[in-house]
């Protein structure tokens, strides 16, 4: 699969010119439109064996913008992304229906080989997973291997990929020690680095910070302000105050349906479903 | 009624004492009973080496003890072995590794559970049966691509030793690359690896000292297993290392000796007892070496 890196959708005046101001709230609806969509679903629906995780999901996910995902446990928003990159599929039982739309890909397209697919569309979990056996340089570099590429310029590609995950300063003196001798935060930022690092056009991010405490959660969410600049966040996360911190856009998942979907202002200012309101105001979840 | 401070206070009953008494003396039998072997081992070995040298025992290449002219080389007993249990690792290495990762990373849930009982069935079958199987099957069916391989010889049965072994290294390594956390294949994966590629850079090196382990238990079964090798690798104690010829084991000379006319008492008998601890060394060294791996394998990791 050949996808230039060029981003045809993500023209900053685009964006600008659908910033409408509405009784003092911005209002901006890139991300809900099919024209300037990066991934758009289409009755997109998934399964655990006979439990059904997602029902239906119609959602497009505008580029170069950062789209969070939230809703109670079960609602179905890691399933959600883990179709976006066919990770939902490597677990035994797992099927979907329905099509998703990458560019002009149907990523569910019998010729799509989901190898590739996934050098496209990066992906970061809940729980920090440096590989154990290698160091921190080489986990930064793991892709190249797993992708069976053999680069010369490996020192320059680790550098990059970890300054972009903010994490150069803390480990550039320690880089052949194990992936797992840091912190719990640095580990989850290593894992964006190794993500990073072979240079996806879009990165997934299955509750990054649920395993970390406030502080190391405050530099993951600082780094998602940066990465924005360069790079699609779809984020999962169950909290909502995060949601709010860092997205562009909200998109709400209640028993595996997309309840809400908005710019993240209106989403937590102005929710139009009642349930989005209870959830986003504690009442339930 | 009776109140509740009187119930904690009341003893342990006399049964349930009794019950305890009885299971720590089970338990504190088997290592009474394996002080005592150690102990006649020792001691019969110091016996033997009172009477024949340590350089005699390890620099001589003749191994005559029953003979007239009598040698005490351990060399040509080591070399029997360490041919045997080379074809039987060369064998179960390979075998046991691809099933191992035929079962954890591409068999569905429901075959592994179903071929995993019958692999390790595989490791009940008694030696005595895979010793007529390696003499009247493996060797002959050798002997068609090999001509002068020889009715005994260390080959046939190495190989059959070695799918003697094949359970064990097959049963422990799947446990040890299932055990690898489905975040770290996932973690993989997501990179745009094909399963191969994660199987070789991430999941086989992580689950390495369990891998380890599963061989070092092999070797160190392959090197103590006798049955296969008194039935059909020969009795003749020579310094060789070609796999065509009949040897002699270590294990096979302590059942010649056991089952022979040898008087209890002599030089002859107590020959067994320093070749029966040479073997005792070398296994507990190997089940030491992979005891240490698995600990490590607990600990590490997660």
């Amino acid at each position: 699969m050949s996808i230039s890196n060029e981003h045809p959708y993500m023209s900053v005046t685009a964006a600008s010119n659908d910033a409408h101001t509405e009784n003092g709230i911005r209002r901006d609806y890139t991300g809900l439109r099919e024209d300037a969509a990066l991934i758009k679903t289409a009755g997109l629906t998934a399964w655990f064996g006979s439990m059904q995780a997602l029902k239906g999901i119609d959602i497009n996910i505008a580029a170069g913008k950062v789209t969070a995902i939230i809703g109670p446990s079960g609602c179905g928003k890691s399933t959600f992304i883990r179709c976006l990159n066919r990770m939902h599929e490597v677990v035994p039982g797992a099927r979907v229906e329905g099509s998703i739309f990458y560019r002009e890909h149907n990523v569910y397209a019998p010729n799509v080989n989901p190898v590739m697919l996934r050098r496209q569309i990066g992906m970061v979990f809940q729980k920090p997973n440096p590989f154990p056996m290698m160091s921190i340089k080489e986990n930064v570099l793991a892709g190249l291997p797993l992708q069976g590429k053999n680069t010369t310029n490996r020192d320059e590609i680790a550098e990059r990929a970890l300054r972009q995950a903010a994490l150069w300063d803390e480990v550039k003196d320690v880089l052949d020690k194990p992936g797992s001798s840091i912190s719990g935060g640095q580990q989850q930022r290593l894992c964006i680095a190794r993500a990073l690092a072979i240079e996806p056009e879009i990165l997934l991010m299955d509750e990054p910070c649920s395993a970390l405490d406030p502080i190391a959660t405050a530099k993951i969410e600082d780094l998602i302000h940066t990465l924005r600049q360069t790079i699609t966040i779809i984020i999962v996360t169950h909290n909502m105050q995060q949601a709010a911190r860092v997205s562009d856009y909200t998109a709400f998942f209640y028993m595996g349906e997309l309840v809400e979907y908005s710019d993240t202002d209106t989403m937590f200012r102005a929710p139009h479903n009642s349930r989005t309101e209870d959830y986003i105001t504690g009442r339930f979840g | 009624m009776k109140t509740h401070e009187a119930d904690i206070f009341r003893k342990r009953s006399l049964t349930e004492r009794w019950i305890a008494a009885v299971l720590f003396t089970c338990a504190a039998v088997s290592i009474v009973v394996t002080a005592g072997i150690i102990a006649v081992l020792l001691f019969e070995t110091m016996d033997f080496f009172g009477r024949v040298s340590l350089s005699d025992f390890f620099l001589d290449t003749q191994w005559t003890p029953l003979f007239a002219d009598k040698h005490f080389g351990i060399w040509p007993l080591m070399a029997g072995t360490m041919l045997t249990t080379l074809f039987a690792m060369l064998t179960a290495l390979p075998l046991g590794l691809s099933i191992a990762i035929f079962l954890s990373e591409y068999a569905p849930e429901r075959i592994r559970r179903f071929l995993k009982p019958i692999i390790e069935i595989l490791a009940g079958i008694p030696t005595v049966v895979y010793g007529y199987f390696a003499l009247t099957f493996m060797t002959p069916l050798l002997q068609k691509f090999i001509p002068d391989l020889a009715g005994f010889n260390s080959l046939g049965p190495g190989i059959v030793m070695g799918i003697m072994i094949t359970p064990i290294v097959a049963s422990l390594s799947e446990d040890a690359i299932y055990s690898v956390p489905a975040s770290l294949r996932e973690g993989a994966l997501a990179l745009g690896s094909t399963r191969l590629r994660a199987l070789r850079h991430v999941i086989l090196p992580t689950a390495f000292s369990g891998i380890a382990a599963s061989f070092i238990l092999g070797l160190s079964r392959a090197v103590g297993e006798t049955m296969i090798v008194a039935i059909a690798a020969g009795q003749q104690p020579v310094l060789t290392l070609d796999p065509r010829v009949p040897i002699e084991t270590m294990t096979a000379y302590i059942v010649q000796v056991s089952l022979g006319d040898t008087p209890h008492g002599t030089l002859e008998y107590s020959t067994i007892f320093a070749v029966g601890s040479m073997l005792f060394v070398i296994t507990l060294t190997f089940n030491l070496i992979a005891l240490y791996l698995k600990k490590k394998i607990q600990r590490g990791v997660l």
